[in-house]
C-alpha cells in the first residue's frame, strides 16, 4: 500500500487522465497543485485566542448582567470562538467561498427553524408542559 | 484503496488503449480518480462534499438546539435551577481539552500536507488522547448525575416495574389527616421554615395558568393551612373538566385546546443571594419532572455530542494507521483534512454546548 509521495511542486498536468479524450494534450501543464499550509504561529495564535475566550465566557458568569444579557454575551463569545475555529482550523479562510456558503446556509436554516418555533411557541405556551402526573389520569 | 487505484489504472489503461495509445498514464497521480481532471479539483470536490455533510450535522444538532431554545425561552428558571448541578470547572477543563485536540488535529493536517507522516502520527495520537480525556471527564460528570438518580428521564423508569409516569390520583378525601398524609407522600414537603409556601394558588376550575403564572399571582401567599387542602387537586385540570379559555375572544385565545390535567407548578423556589435553597430531591414530584426536562436536554445534547467524539476518535485511528504506512503527502492528504473537519465540527458544537448548558447565569 505504500504510495509514491509527490511533492508540492509536482505539476498537476499529468492529472488530465488519459480517459478524458476531450482534454487537449497541450493543456496539461497549466498549473501546479497549490496546497495552502497553515503556518504554526497562526495555529498557536488561534489556540491562545480560543483559550482566552473560554476564560472570558467562564468569567462573565460571575457577573450578573441580567438573564437576557448573560445569554447574549455567552452566545457572542461562542460565535467568536466558532468563527476562529471555522476560519483557521477548518481552513475556510483559504477555501473556495462555496464551502462557506454551505455552512451559512445550514446556519441560516437552523436560525430560521429556531426563530419561527420560538415565535410560534408563545401561541401554545399553555401546552408546554411535560406529560406528567395527572395528564395520564384516567 | 489499492483496489480503487488498481481500478483507476485499469480504466486509464483501457481508455488509453482506446483513444490515444500514445498518451501514457505514468504521469497519472496514483490518487486521482479518473472522473476528475486534476488533483485540485478532486480535493475541492471532496471537501465540498464534507461540508455538505457537516451542514446536515448542524441541522441535526439544530433540532436539539431548537428544543433547548424554546424550553429555555419559556422557562428560564428551570434552567437556572438545573444548571447548578453541572460542574462548571469540569466543563471548562473539557472545553480546553477539546480545543487543544483541535489544535493538534489542525497541526496534523499541516504535517500531512508537508508529507511528515511521523509527525502527523504524533499529532493524531495527541488528538486521540484529547478525545479520550474528554470522554473520561464526561463519564465522571455523568456518573455524578447517576449518583443523584438523574438520568435522561425519571430514575425509576428503568425499573422493570415502572408503569409510566404516575402520581397518585386518589379521590379527594375530607379527612384532614388523610390529606396531610397524602400531601407528604406526594410532595415530600420540606419543613416550612426552609421553603416558601410551596402551595399552588387555588384557581377557579378550568382556568389554566400554565407555567409561571402561579408564582406571579398574589394568591401564592395563601396561608399554608388553607392551601394544604387544595394543593393536590390544586389548579390542575381534571380529566373531563370543561376548559374555559381565559383569553377567549381575544387575539391571545389558545389555538389548540390545552391538555387535560396540566399541573400549574414550576421549579421556581427561593432564589436568595444566588443560591437555591431547595435541592432537587426536595422538590415535589411534578416539579422534579420539569427539572428533568432540563436534564433530558443535557443528556441528549451532550450524549449525541459524545457519540460524535467517539466516531471522530474511530476515524482518527483509521488515519493514524494510514499515516504509519506513510500514505500521506502534499498531493494526497484529503482523508486527514476531512477527518480534521469532522473533529473541528465536534469542537464547534461543544463551544456552543458549554456556555448554553454549564454557564447559565
Amino acid at each position: 500500500m505504500a504510495h509514491e509521495i509527490q511533492h508540492v511542486s509536482t505539476p498537476a498536468g499529468g492529472a488530465h487522465a488519459a480517459g478524458q479524450s476531450h482534454v487537449p494534450a497541450h493543456g496539461q501543464h497549466h498549473g501546479e497543485y497549490h496546497v495552502h499550509v497553515v503556518p504554526p504561529w497562526l495555529l498557536i495564535a488561534v489556540f491562545v485566542c480560543l483559550v482566552i475566550l473560554t476564560g472570558i465566557t467562564v468569567g462573565v458568569t460571575y457577573f450578573d448582567f441580567g438573564r437576557t444579557l448573560n445569554v447574549w454575551i455567552a452566545l457572542a463569545v461562542a460565535v467568536a470562538k466558532a468563527t476562529l475555529v471555522a476560519l483557521f482550523f477548518m481552513h475556510l479562510r483559504w477555501d473556495s467561498p462555496f464551502n462557506s456558503v454551505v455552512l451559512f446556509a445550514a446556519l441560516f436554516f437552523v436560525a430560521l427553524f429556531i426563530g419561527t418555533v420560538i415565535l410560534d411557541s408563545k401561541e401554545y405556551q399553555i401546552n408546554f408542559v411535560p406529560p406528567t402526573s395527572t395528564s395520564m389520569a384516567p | 484503496m489499492s483496489e480503487l487505484v488498481n481500478k483507476q489504472q485499469a480504466a486509464v489503461a483501457l481508455a488509453g488503449d482506446t483513444f490515444s495509445p500514445a498518451r501514457d498514464h505514468h504521469h497519472h497521480p496514483p490518487h486521482l480518480a479518473h472522473h476528475f481532471d486534476t488533483l485540485e479539483q478532486q480535493f475541492a470536490s471532496g471537501k465540498l462534499g464534507m461540508w455538505v455533510f457537516l451542514a446536515t450535522e448542524l441541522l441535526m444538532f439544530g433540532g436539539l438546539f431548537c428544543a433547548y431554545s424554546v424550553y429555555r425561552h419559556n422557562h428560564p428558571e428551570i434552567f437556572e435551577f438545573g444548571h447548578q448541578y453541572l460542574d462548571k470547572t469540569l466543563g471548562a477543563i473539557n472545553t480546553i481539552v477539546l480545543i487543544t485536540s483541535s489544535l493538534t488535529m489542525a497541526w496534523g493536517v499541516r504535517e500531512a500536507q508537508l508529507g511528515h507522516n511521523k509527525r502527523l502520527a504524533l499529532c493524531l495520537i495527541l488528538t486521540l488522547l484529547g478525545g479520550a480525556g474528554f470522554m473520561c471527564i464526561k463519564t465522571v460528570e455523568y456518573h455524578a448525575k447517576w449518583e443523584h438518580r438523574v438520568f435522561a428521564g425519571r430514575w425509576d423508569q428503568y425499573d422493570p416495574r415502572y408503569k409510566g409516569p404516575q402520581v397518585p390520583h386518589e379521590p379527594p378525601t375530607n379527612e384532614p389527616e388523610a390529606q396531610a398524609e397524602q400531601q407528604i407522600k406526594n410532595n415530600k414537603m420540606l419543613p416550612q421554615t426552609t421553603m416558601e409556601p410551596q402551595n399552588m394558588p387555588t384557581l377557579p376550575q378550568g382556568a389554566n395558568p400554565g407555567y409561571g403564572a402561579a408564582l406571579a399571582t398574589p394568591q401564592a401567599a395563601t396561608a399554608p393551612s388553607e392551601a394544604a387542602a387544595t394543593t393536590q387537586a390544586g389548579p390542575m385540570l381534571q380529566a373531563g373538566d370543561a376548559y374555559a379559555d381565559p383569553n377567549a375572544g381575544t387575539a391571545d385565545a389558545a389555538k389548540i385546546h390545552p391538555m387535560q390535567g396540566v399541573p400549574a407548578g414550576l421549579a421556581t423556589r427561593v432564589h436568595a443571594e444566588g443560591k437555591w435553597e431547595v435541592k432537587f430531591d426536595d422538590l415535589p414530584k411534578t416539579e422534579q419532572d420539569h427539572v428533568l426536562t432540563f436534564f433530558n436536554l443535557y443528556f441528549l445534547m451532550t450524549g449525541l455530542h459524545g457519540i460524535h467524539v467517539l466516531v471522530g476518535m474511530g476515524l482518527i485511528c483509521w488515519i493514524l494507521i494510514r499515516s504509519m504506512k506513510h500514505e500521506f503527502g502534499p498531493t494526497y492528504f484529503a482523508p486527514v483534512d476531512l477527518v480534521g473537519l469532522y473533529w473541528h465540527l465536534v469542537d464547534l458544537i461543544w463551544i456552543f454546548l458549554f456556555p448554553l448548558l454549564y454557564l447559565i447565569h
